[in-house]
């Protein structure tokens, strides 16, 4: 048990949360059609050990539901973060490295989307593209990725002075060629770590939009639509149909973002040598 | 003066992001696929295309983009933000109206959080590393990953359906005419709504609080303090709030934006008449895109305003930066 430290400890936290992670994907994707069955016979009933989520006004199962929505809901998360850090990572290189103007051009750019309050940018965007899957996607991947590309930014302008990189410019090394062999490697685990971590966001701002209407068409099971539809049963006393599926939300978010700090915690060498 | 003068410069900066922000945003109400004459007329079957041709005509449809966002931004400039179509009103009489009744929540729920916020962040210094502190900041960075529409609906669930103590949403109660409405009945409609939205940034708060006051606990002037025999506490109300008072309140002026994409979850949630509620109306009730981009340019300025509040506050109260300006 001696060689159980710190860093094994991570190690194997990040590997459980990763396990349960795709395996609520897999549920999600996985789980037979038949699973979302109405019946009329069973509609609202209060949490039991044969529906632990209770049913809804169709009589669905909301456990089965809400898996789906989750899944669904890491679907997007996926898509639209990995876009977005992938824009981050370009236009902070870009900013960083590139001559003054466009540095300045890049930091003005980013305060003119940061005056708009998110939501309300997400839904003109949404609007714009027709709303549906696509405008959602598009619009999240297009506008998380501004701290990101200041974090990047940051990351590259303090090793673009550092000596190694003057040493191999001085050697008559491309632009590309340092880019590509020191200040990539450098930002990398940080850029990982900001892509992990956008990863909650971009899912409560997928749910979020999708239960103010502009998001997901309603026939898909996101857990905005299953929240903006059960809102209308509280009144009824059917309290589950709100708590379980915005609680599991949580947690999965919860989840993700103890990914990534752990994932961080691992990268920093400090953290990694104890 | 070179406070004046760097604040200046801070509106002029303000005044270029709100008109790229115009920019911007009628760009993309521009690709919307949303057509305004089928808009205007709905689904009206005794419109002919001639006439569908003459509105077209009338309103400039037939005119070059760019020649179209000039007349609406001097029209906009000239206090004309155009008509809802969702309200059948004045789209500024419209910002106007709804801004006045979200504030009330807003602003309720801006002092509550910060109140709360700095309060639980100054206990979890005094505590610090100790088993209270230790639990509520596990508590508050949950918090931080909780939505505001979530705790909304469990705020209902539990309050209002379960308990019954609060009424299910608006403003006021059905069905009372307007001068009827007692001060208390509106504060018993506000209270959930307020609560819901100040749980968006008191968390957050707390941890920055509680951060900056670490840094204070562990300086040299704190550490002299307790040498001459101050407790915790008095360094606390000598050092400490002082220090991380200002801090706090920048962050909470610069909440802005969060406030207000909160309060269209909070509104929505609680059928609270607000300019949330109007945002998502003006977005899914057929898209009503004047009223939409005149809430866009209202926002970017409200933002403005509470960066720009901020600002001032920081100049005026904190003398090193305006040595900072000097340089």
């Amino acid at each position: 048990m001696k060689n159980i430290n710190r860093r094994m400890i991570s190690i194997i936290i990040a590997s459980v949360i990763l396990v349960t992670i795709v395996s609520i994907y897999f549920a999600g994707t996985l789980f037979p059609e038949s699973a979302l069955r109405a019946d009329f016979s069973q509609k609202f009933l209060s949490p039991s050990f044969e529906h632990p989520f209770g049913t809804d006004y169709l009589g669905r199962d909301m456990f089965a539901r809400t898996i789906k929505g989750l899944s669904l809901s890491l679907t997007v998360g996926a898509i639209a973060s990995v876009v977005s850090s992938l824009i981050a990572l370009i236009i902070g290189v870009t900013a960083a490295l590139g001559k003054g103007w466009i540095d300045h051009a890049i930091n003005w750019f980013i305060d003119v989307f940061m005056s708009v309050p998110h939501t309300v940018l997400l839904i003109l965007i949404s609007i714009a593209l027709n709303q549906g899957a696509t405008g959602l996607l598009i619009g999240i991947a297009l506008t998380h990725w501004t701290s990101l590309a200041r974090l990047v930014r940051a990351e590259v302008l303090q090793v673009r002075d550092q000596q190694f990189v003057l040493a191999a410019r001085r050697f008559g090394k491309s632009p590309f060629w340092v880019a590509r062999k020191h200040i990539l490697p450098h930002v990398l685990p940080q850029f990982f770590v900001g892509l992990i971590l956008m990863f909650p966001h971009a899912i409560m701002h997928e749910s979020g939009l999708t239960f103010l209407g502009f998001g997901m068409p309603p026939e898909q099971p996101a857990i905005g639509i299953i929240l903006s539809e059960s809102m209308r049963y509280i009144s009824a006393g059917a309290w589950w149909l709100v708590f379980f599926p915005g609680l599991a939300l949580v947690v999965l978010v919860i989840l993700i973002e103890t990914f990534g700090t752990t994932v961080r915690h691992l990268f920093e060498p400090r953290q990694a040598q104890l | 003066m070179k406070t004046t003068k760097s604040i200046g410069i801070y509106i002029l900066r303000g005044i270029t992001l709100l008109i790229a922000v115009a920019i911007f945003s009628f760009a993309l109400a521009q690709i919307s696929p949303v057509d305004p004459v089928r808009q205007y007329i709905q689904a009206n079957p005794g419109v002919s295309a001639e006439n569908v041709e003459a509105m077209k005509e009338y309103w400039g449809l037939n005119d070059s983009p760019v020649e179209r966002f000039f007349k609406w931004f001097s029209a906009v400039l000239h206090g004309d933000w155009g008509y809802s179509t969702t309200f059948r009103q004045p789209v500024l009489q419209v910002i106007g109206i709804r801004f006045k009744t979200s504030l009330a929540l807003m602003m309720t729920a801006w002092t509550f959080s910060g109140v709360l916020g700095f309060a639980i962040g100054c206990i979890m210094a005094l505590f610090r590393d100790r088993l209270f502190d230790r639990i509520v900041k596990r508590i508050c960075l949950v918090m931080c990953s909780v939505p505001t529409f979530w705790i909304g609906l469990v705020f209902l669930a539990v309050f209002s359906a379960i308990l019954g103590w609060f009424p299910f949403g608006l403003a006021v109660p059905a069905g009372v005419p307007a001068e009827a409405v007692t001060l208390g009945q509106r504060i018993h409609h506000l209270i959930l709504p307020a609560l819901t939205l100040s749980f968006l940034s008191f968390a957050n708060l707390a941890l920055h609080t509680r951060e900056k006051l670490l840094e204070v606990y562990d300086s040299d002037y704190a550490l002299f303090a307790k040498a001459r025999g101050d407790s915790d506490l008095k360094i606390l109300f000598k050092h400490g709030i002082r220090n991380s008072l200002l801090p706090a309140i920048t962050m909470q002026f610069g909440s802005f934006g969060e406030l207000f994409g909160g309060s269209m979850f909070a509104e929505n949630i609680f059928s609270y008449p607000g300019l949330g509620a109007a945002t998502s109306a003006a977005g899914t009730g057929g898209t009503d895109i004047p009223l939409f981009l005149g809430i866009v340019l209202f926002t970017s300025i409200f933002i403005f305003t509470g960066n720009l509040m901020a600002n001032i506050l920081y100049q005026v109260v904190d003398p090193q930066t305006r040595e900072g300006v000097k340089k």
